[in-house]
């Protein structure tokens, strides 16, 4: 298998463990760890699929000449998107933890099961 | 019951990616929309570093945007934790037990590291079109370096009234050099408004470098503000 196929999976297999974590913990907090886990997971498949064999970044330098550039550089697209959904993806974090932060001075617990109002 | 209903989606999504990761084949060469880019950045925008081209001047709007996201969540945190102070049980007048003071190690580390770590913010966010770095990697880094003071020091606050000015003089800056662009050069956001200079020098690029100072200045601030709504 080719390393960016096992950062590949890597990044598969952060995701499902995300997504148990949030579908089988009862904290809030640990289910905000959890839908973390499932973007650094949808980040590192992202720049995994921008791999491209032998590939090098994608700066132009001594090391990389222009001309050489399009056949040696990977590709910058994935990388530029992942650049700013980390930075969404902490604003998003902060967001969840804002609003567990309120639950619990709500209910004073941080159990989802206390939460039941707006369960259908 | 619960259990299966839990296990079903995790199973079935497992084979979706299992099948996704042995079919993955790591590709040979560039596809053509990223050769283009691999391209272009150099010869046309005069910028080394491919990726802050492409999000300073290809998908410069969509970084617009990003920030723009940046700037509700802000908001939306402070609308959602309400002013700080305001927030525990017993109220202030009541006098509640002051924020113990940080310790003497995490101080003075204080005191040597957010130095070091406002000028490697500032290499970050200067140097994001030649080598690696750019606007969004230096604000995160400002930002730590305000986490760290906040941690040393909790007693204090933060001017959230400067940092909003600052903020928004930012903003209006980015948009008014993208609005530049409309006129002098391209389109919207050209990085071409200024001379590119010669390929590689620490001023080239054209708006580039400018470019990439805003955003900085603005990821930090609003990752700052961000930061202080979640003090008790």
């Amino acid at each position: 298998m080719s390393i960016s196929g096992v950062v590949f999976a890597t990044g598969l297999i952060l995701i499902l463990i995300g997504m148990w974590g949030a579908l089988t913990h009862r904290n809030i907090l640990r289910i905000i760890v959890a839908l973390s886990l499932i973007g650094t997971g949808s980040h590192i498949v992202i720049v995994a699929i921008g791999y491209v064999r032998a590939g090098t970044a994608p700066i132009i330098d001594r090391a990389l000449t222009m001309s050489d550039a399009p056949a040696r550089a990977v590709d910058p697209i994935p990388s530029a998107l992942v650049v700013t959904a980390i930075v969404i993806g902490l604003a998003v974090t902060a967001v969840m933890l804002a609003y567990a932060i309120r639950l619990y001075d709500a209910k004073k617990t941080l159990s989802i099961d206390a939460f039941t109002e707006s369960k259908w | 019951m619960q259990r299966i209903v839990i296990a079903a989606p995790l199973v079935l999504l497992g084979l979706v990616f299992t099948s996704l990761a042995l079919n993955y084949a790591e590709p040979q060469s560039l596809r053509p929309l990223a050769e283009s880019y691999v391209k272009l950045v150099p010869q046309e925008l005069g910028a080394p570093n491919v990726i802050t081209g492409i999000l300073l001047t290809f998908r410069a709007f969509d970084t617009l945007g990003e920030v723009a996201v940046l700037f509700m969540v802000a908001a939306s945190v402070g609308l959602v934790l309400g002013p700080a102070g305001s927030r525990s049980g017993v109220p202030p007048a009541e006098g509640r037990e002051k924020p113990r003071p940080a310790s003497d190690i995490v101080r003075s580390a204080t005191q040597i590291l957010v130095p070091l770590i406002s000028i490697f913010a500032a290499y970050i966010i200067m140097n994001g079109h030649i080598s690696a770095g750019g606007g969004f990697q230096g604000g995160a880094v400002i930002a730590s370096g305000v986490l760290l003071l906040l941690l040393a020091h909790p007693e204090q606050r933060l001017d959230l009234q400067f940092l909003s000015i600052t903020e928004s003089l930012a903003g209006v800056l980015f948009v008014l050099v993208g609005v530049a662009g409309l006129f002098v050069a391209g389109g919207f956001l050209d990085n071409r408004v200024l001379p590119l200079g010669q390929f590689g020098a620490f001023f080239s690029a054209g708006a580039i470098p400018l470019l990439s100072v805003l955003l900085g200045i603005k990821v930090g601030c609003e990752l700052s503000v961000i930061l202080d709504r979640f003090r008790p």
